[in-house]
C-alpha cells in the first residue's frame, strides 16, 4: 500500500476543453495511422478508459460516419496481484459482445502507469479471439513502467514523481471533465 | 468491497451485505461461462482439493468446472478410492494432502460441522459443499442468485420451501438466504419431516400443500430422500406423492405463476412430475448453470482477501 500524508492538493493540468480537444487529435491520429476506421474495434478498460472509449467511438464515428462496436473490459480477473492486495476491487462486467478476431483492436485506458493495466488488458483480449493488431491509446502517460509496454497515442506526457496520483475525472462520473494531479502536501 | 472471512461455512453466518457482494460477483462470472474461451488466469497457482466424502454430481462437476475456469489445479478425492479405506481419520487425512502444498479445501461428508472442524486443524481455506443435515452455501447462493436474475430483487418474494425439511441442508441454506434478503418464507410437509421448533428460523410452517400455496411467488421442491427414510417417516411414496407432489393441476388451480425450483437429483414423479420439472417456469437448469458462476465467485472472494498464511514469504 503507497503511504501518503494526510494532506494532499490538487493541481490542475488539463481541463474540460483541451481534454476533448486532446480526444478529437487522437481520433484523427488513430484514423490517420489506420487509413480509416474499417474493421476497428475500440476497447476501454473499466472505469475511466470505458468512459474515454465512448468518447473516443462517438467522435471516430462523427468523422468517417460509420459505427464502430465498442467494448467494455474489465481486467480484475487478470491482474497479477490477486493474492497480495489487501483491498479487491469489486469485479465488474466485460461487455466484449462483437468478435475481435482480424480486427483492428484500439484499447483506451485513461493513465499509462507501471503498465501492468495494460499487460492484463493485452491478456484478456487475447483470450476472445485473435484481433490483426492491438494499438493502445491513453490520455496520459506518466511514466514509472515496471513492463516494456508504450502507448501508440498519447493525449498528454505528464512526468510525475512515484507518489503523486493522476487523477482523470469525467462528466458521466465524476460532473466534471479534467485530470489533475494530486501532490501529497510537506508537513 | 471484500469478504472479510477465510471460509464460507453456512450462510446463518453472512450478513446480506455479503451475500449481495457474492451475488453481484457471480454476476460477472456468469460473463466469462458464457464466452467462447471459458477461462480466465486469476487463480494461477493456488491448488483446491475436492474432499468427497458423500456421492455427488452437480456440486462436485460444478466446484471442479468453476476452479478450472479460474485457472485453478484441482485435486479430486473420493472417499472410496483412499485411505480412508483403511481407516485414516479426516484430520490425518487433511493434514497429509495438504503438506504437499494445497491451498483450498472443499469438502462435502455427511457430519454436520465437519467443514467448521477443518478450520480447525488445517491452513487451507475452506469451502462447505454439503454437511450433513446442517448446510450447503454455495446452493443457497446460486438459489438466490437465479431468482434474483429472474425477479432482480429478492426483498418482498414470498418463496415456499416443500418437502423433507428435516434432513435437508438445502433447506436450511435457503431459509438463511432467502431471509437475509428480505424474502417470505414458508416451509411444508409431512409433519414428521418438519424439523422440531423449525418455525423458530422465522418461517411460516404448513402440512397442507394446497393451503401453503396460497400466494407464492418462488417454489424450490426438495428430493425426497429415499435413502434416509428407513424409520418411515411418511408410509408409502404414493401416499407423499398424493399429498405433497408438485403436479401442473395442483399449480393451474391456481392460476397465478411460479418459479419452480429443485436443487436436484429429482425423483421424477415423487416430489415433482414431469411436466412441472420440464415447464417454462422451471429454472431447474439455470440453477445448475448459475452455480458454476456462484462458486467461482465464492473461489475468488475467499482466496483474493488476504494472503495465504501458509505461502506468506513464498509469493514475493
Amino acid at each position: 500500500m503507497r503511504v501518503m500524508s494526510e494532506k494532499k492538493k490538487l493541481i490542475e493540468v488539463m481541463d474540460g476543453p483541451s481534454l476533448t480537444r486532446t480526444i478529437t487529435r487522437i481520433a484523427h491520429e488513430i484514423i490517420e495511422r489506420n487509413r480509416g476506421a474499417e474493421d476497428m474495434a475500440v476497447i476501454g478498460v473499466r472505469t475511466r478508459g470505458a468512459l474515454l472509449a465512448e468518447r473516443l467511438v462517438a467522435t471516430i464515428e462523427e468523422i468517417e460516419k460509420i459505427s464502430l462496436p465498442l467494448g467494455l473490459l474489465d481486467i480484475t480477473l487478470y491482474r497479477d496481484d490477486v493474492h497480495t492486495r489487501l483491498e479487491q476491487p469489486i469485479v465488474q462486467k466485460t461487455e466484449i459482445i462483437f468478435r475481435v478476431s482480424n480486427k483492428v483492436v484500439i484499447l483506451v485506458d485513461d493513465v499509462l502507469f507501471t503498465g501492468r493495466t495494460a499487460r492484463a488488458a493485452l491478456d484478456a483480449i487475447i483470450d476472445f479471439g485473435r484481433p490483426k493488431c492491438i494499438q493502445f491509446a491513453v490520455l496520459i502517460d506518466r511514466g514509472h513502467r515496471e513492463l516494456p509496454i508504450r502507448a501508440d497515442y498519447v493525449g498528454k506526457n505528464i512526468p510525475t514523481s512515484f507518489n503523486e496520483r493522476v487523477v482523470v475525472k469525467m462528466q458521466e462520473q465524476d460532473e466534471v471533465d479534467g485530470v489533475y494531479i494530486e501532490k501529497p502536501v510537506e508537513e | 468491497m471484500t469478504l472479510k472471512r477465510g471460509h464460507l461455512l453456512d450462510l446463518e453466518s453472512l450478513t446480506a451485505e455479503e451475500i449481495t457482494l457474492i451475488l453481484d460477483t457471480a454476476r460477472s462470472f456468469r460473463e466469462v461461462i458464457d464466452r467462447d474461451i471459458k477461462k480466465v488466469p486469476t487463480l494461477r497457482g493456488i491448488t483446491v482439493v475436492n474432499l468427497f466424502f458423500e456421492p455427488s454430481t452437480r456440486t462436485r462437476i460444478s466446484f471442479e468446472l468453476a476452479e478450472k475456469r479460474l485457472s485453478a489445479d484441482t485435486i479430486n478425492f473420493s472417499k472410496a478410492t483412499s485411505s480412508v479405506q483403511k481407516g485414516e481419520s479426516l484430520k490425518d487425512t487433511i493434514q497429509n494432502i495438504e503438506a504437499m502444498r494445497t491451498d483450498m479445501v472443499v469438502i462435502r461428508h455427511s457430519s454436520p460441522g465437519a467443514a467448521y472442524f477443518l478450520t480447525q486443524c488445517c491452513n487451507s481455506k475452506v469451502i462447505n459443499a454439503g454437511d450433513g443435515a446442517h448446510s450447503h452455501p454455495t446452493q443457497g447462493l446460486l438459489d438466490l442468485f437465479t431468482i434474483r436474475e429472474k425477479y432482480n430483487i429478492i426483498k418482498g418474494l414470498r418463496v415456499l420451501i416443500i418437502g423433507d425439511i428435516k434432513h435437508s441442508r438445502v433447506a436450511r441454506s435457503n431459509i438463511w438466504g432467502f431471509r437475509k434478503l428480505g424474502a417470505q418464507v414458508a416451509i411444508c410437509g409431512p409433519s414428521t419431516l418438519l424439523p422440531y421448533e423449525v418455525e423458530k428460523m422465522g418461517v411460516d410452517v404448513f402440512t397442507d400443500l394446497d393451503e401453503a400455496l396460497e400466494g407464492i411467488d418462488v417454489l424450490n421442491i426438495l428430493r425426497i430422500q429415499t435413502e434416509r427414510q428407513d424409520a418411515g417417516y411418511f408410509p408409502t411414496l404414493r401416499e407423499y406423492t398424493e399429498l405433497y407432489g408438485i403436479n401442473s393441476e395442483r399449480l393451474k388451480r391456481l392460476n397465478v405463476g411460479f418459479t419452480i425450483m429443485h436443487p436436484g437429483p429429482m425423483n421424477r414423479g415423487v416430489e415433482i412430475t414431469v411436466d412441472v420439472a420440464e415447464s417454462t417456469d422451471s429454472v431447474i437448469l439455470e440453477q445448475v448453470t448459475n452455480g458454476v458462476a456462484i462458486r467461482m465467485a465464492a473461489l475468488y472472494l475467499l482466496m483474493a482477501n488476504e494472503p495465504i498464511p501458509s505461502r506468506e514469504g513464498v509469493l514475493s
